[in-house]
């Protein structure tokens, strides 16, 4: 440890470097010129300048998760800072490690309705995991550190710094940080191990089951590689069948046969049916959202649940759970396989057996078939060959969505072998997310192959950072599935709402190909099945950034579901399904959310 | 437990040990609101000057996962040091205090009198039609001192909410 004294700008600059981190997206203003000023005049610390707040935090979020470091965004006050506010209730939702440096007014007019003040520490109180406004320069190095250590331990999470004008400009002493950045703070301890009682409780529970399942979420994704090896190690040990949610996918080799399919409202019918009839449910770092349960009073109703999370607050939130265990994925799921082995421990293999064959029976539905058509191209299709395609490059590969139909479909479709390959806003649900995201996936890994799968609709919301791209020279491929409406909202008042479609036809679409065009970047466009493997090839071989517009089938619907408010085994397969089912969802039937 | 058992709504009183800096009553006040939990009475004050230290006391209503759940969402916000449930980790006390006016003339005067002897409540400012009582107790005693107040004049209520502790040696 040394101290020395600079200006609040310098100190920024350093404990970011002290910090490790490389580059941050942002976007300067009139309060942060001296900062600007600083990075100007340094080498070492990228600053990735955006096009508009929003996607500098949803770029931030990419990179975050595509590498499990803490992302970094700057941006001024006022309108700077409240545009970063979407971006931060999606990290908050989805635990993605962000810290967001925010300018404020000097000191002296906080409070008096300054030009571009806002009161960011007050707006982002409930959407970040800690905010700071830094009133004193000599706290400025420790609350940055703080910052970090809170953004990535624990459950991650955003940290908002809002630091007046008035301190950058200040002159401060700075403490480097000791060898580890972890900092000892006065009240934040997460808890990592696991209490061994639960534990053993655990694996009693595991080993006397007669059709036991995994139900793996984000929380090993973020708990980090090892945990995902852990995990891996531990499904395949047992020999029980894993389920993984919308974030978990990664966790677990996707192409494995031990691998169910994404559960919930869009999962796999094997991997709900699992759900509904297990009698043991391992839940792993996932928090029983209700796109997962549905229906929480008929949610697995025969099953004992364990539920390992380093949030206490997930713990008995939405389920209650038999065996709790509060902790980090990775510690908990070692000490799982220590006692596991240990013990010499087995799951019954007659019932195991009987309860795979029961799966085979579900699984040969075959519930993610679709029709193939050589007139008109099936989004599902159009995934398959991208992931095909993107398979034969060689080349390590990384997916980001927006929200809606095309994101369903891909979590479907695309098979993921590792974790950090997979960037998606489940909790949120942010559209707008998938294209500025992959910019800062791109930015992380340079040389792979980054692609964002879009709806015509949710493209629109951040289409901006096509010029962002541009400039650093970022090939992210952006294939829009474009069926020319909003189509999970289409979907829903189809089924729901009378097909009255009310406000989802997206009739004032521009020509995405000259758009492309009019960035300088590339555009492509397939309206056949025929055309489909040129087009992706073509865009794969491209060092451009490449908008590819797939005209789809405009009327497909993203099958299974399981309507909102439904059981598990109330799941509705396809379309003539749908017309039969009792509860293909009357809105009296309850709140649809 | 039982379904009904399930779904009663229980009081209990929390208290949470913070640490005093800026915004740390918005976020426990924030959480509230935004999660829809209830407030009953919340009480603050810093209590430990040189580790700037305040405690809260909160009453909340709710059922027995919701309390669980409270608690867990208090002690998740980073100044939060430690969240202890006194309605059920051990007996603890608790008081509230009142400040209430009561104006009037003849014999309501002499009743109100009477009847704060019997509360042990204390005048702490009079004039010639009118008293300003100090009550303590137990919040359920300081709602009857009110009630009995109301028909001789009651004017004005000032209420401190309920501060609690737990009993015995240790501390929180």
């Amino acid at each position: 440890m040394s101290t020395k004294e600079m200006t609040g700008s310098e100190i920024i600059i350093q404990a970011l470097k002290d910090q490790g981190v490389d580059v941050m997206f942002g976007l300067p203003g009139g309060v942060l010129l001296p900062l600007y000023d600083a990075l100007f005049k340094q080498n070492g610390l990228r600053h990735i300048l955006v096009k508009h707040e929003q996607a500098a935090v949803h770029a931030a979020e990419g990179y975050a998760r595509s590498t499990g470091e803490v992302g970094t965004v700057l941006v001024t006050s006022g309108p700077g800072a409240t545009n970063t506010v979407t971006g931060l209730v999606d990290a908050m939702m989805d635990s993605v490690p962000l810290v967001c440096l925010t300018g404020q007014v000097p000191s002296s007019l906080i409070g008096n309705d300054a030009f571009q003040e806002a009161d960011i520490t007050g707006i982002t109180r409930g959407c970040t995991k800690h905010n700071y406004l830094v009133k004193d320069v000599n706290d400025l190095g420790r609350i940055l550190h703080e910052a970090y250590y809170v953004a990535r331990t624990g459950r991650p999470g955003p940290v908002l710094v809002d630091i007046p004008k008035d301190i950058l400009l200040a002159t401060g002493t700075y403490t480097t940080p000791g060898k580890t950045t972890a900092v000892e703070h006065k009240s934040y301890k997460p808890q990592v191990k696991g209490d061994t009682a639960s534990i053993k409780q655990a694996i009693e529970l595991i080993r006397n089951a007669k059709r036991p399942l995994f139900y793996g979420g984000g929380g090993i994704v973020n708990s980090g590689d090892a945990a995902c090896t852990l995990f891996s190690q531990f499904v395949k040990m047992t020999g029980i069948p894993c389920s993984l949610t919308l974030m978990g996918l990664g966790a677990f080799p996707g192409s494995d046969n031990q691998f169910l399919g994404m559960m919930g409202m869009h999962g796999t019918y094997e991997a709900n049916m699992a759900m509904h009839d297990c009698d043991v449910m391992i839940n792993i770092g996932a928090r029983f959202d209700d796109r997962v349960t549905g229906a929480l009073d008929k949610f697995s109703p025969d099953s004992k649940k364990i539920h390992i999370d380093i949030d206490p607050s997930s713990i008995n939130k939405n389920v209650v759970v038999d065996v709790p265990i509060i902790g980090d994925v990775a510690h908990v799921l070692e000490e799982m396989i220590k006692y596991w082995k240990a013990d010499q421990a087995q799951v019954n293999a007659k019932e195991l057996e009987k309860w795979w064959k029961q799966i085979a029976d579900w699984r040969s539905k075959d519930s993610l078939k679709y029709i193939q058509s050589n007139k008109v191209i099936k989004p599902q299709y159009a995934l398959e060959r991208i992931r095909d395609l993107a398979l034969e490059t060689g080349k390590d590969t990384f997916y980001t969505t927006e929200v809606g139909q095309h994101q369903m479909w891909a979590a479907q479709h695309l098979c993921f072998e590792k974790p950090k390959r997979w960037m998606t806003s489940g909790g949120l649900g942010t559209m707008g997310y998938g294209f500025p995201s992959a910019m800062g996936v791109q930015v992380a890994h340079p040389d792979a192959l980054v692609v964002a799968i879009a709806g015509d609709g949710s493209f629109q919301m951040n289409l901006q950072e096509l010029a962002t791209l541009m400039s650093y020279r970022l090939p992210v491929k952006c294939f829009i599935l474009n069926n020319m409406f909003l189509g999970m909202v289409r979907q829903w008042q189809e089924m729901f709402h009378g097909e009255r479609y009310s406000e989802s036809v997206i009739e004032d679409q521009p020509d995405f190909v000259k758009l492309a065009e009019a960035y300088g970047a590339l555009g492509l466009r397939a309206t056949t099945p025929g055309e489909l493997d040129g087009v992706i090839k073509q865009a794969f071989d491209s060092h451009l950034p490449t908008i590819i517009d797939i005209r789809t089938d405009p009327e497909e619907n993203v099958f299974p579901m399981i309507p909102s408010g439904a059981a598990h085994n109330e799941i509705i397969l396809g379309p003539e399904d749908s017309k039969n089912s009792e509860s293909g969802g009357s809105v009296e039937s309850g709140v649809l959310v | 437990m039982t379904n009904k058992d399930k779904d009663d709504i229980l009081r209990h009183t929390i208290s949470v040990l913070v640490d005093n800096e800026s915004g740390v009553l918005a976020r426990v006040i924030g959480l509230f609101s935004g999660r829809g939990y209830n407030i009953e009475s919340l009480t603050v004050a810093e209590t430990d000057h040189v580790e700037n230290l305040s405690k809260i006391t909160i009453v909340t209503t709710g059922t027995r996962q919701v309390i669980e759940q409270i608690k867990a969402q208090l002690d998740r916000l980073v100044p939060v040091r430690r969240v202890v449930d006194l309605t059920i980790d051990g007996p603890s006390v608790e008081r509230e205090m009142a400040l209430v006016k009561v104006a009037g003339e003849g014999e309501h005067r002499v009743e109100a009198l009477r009847i704060a002897d019997i509360f042990r409540a204390r005048v702490i400012d009079s004039s010639n039609s009118s008293f300003v009582f100090e009550v303590f107790g137990k919040a359920g005693k300081v709602d009857a001192f009110i009630k009995l107040m109301e028909p001789l004049g009651l004017v004005d209520v000032s209420r401190t909410g309920v501060v609690a502790i737990s009993r015995g040696a240790t501390g929180l």
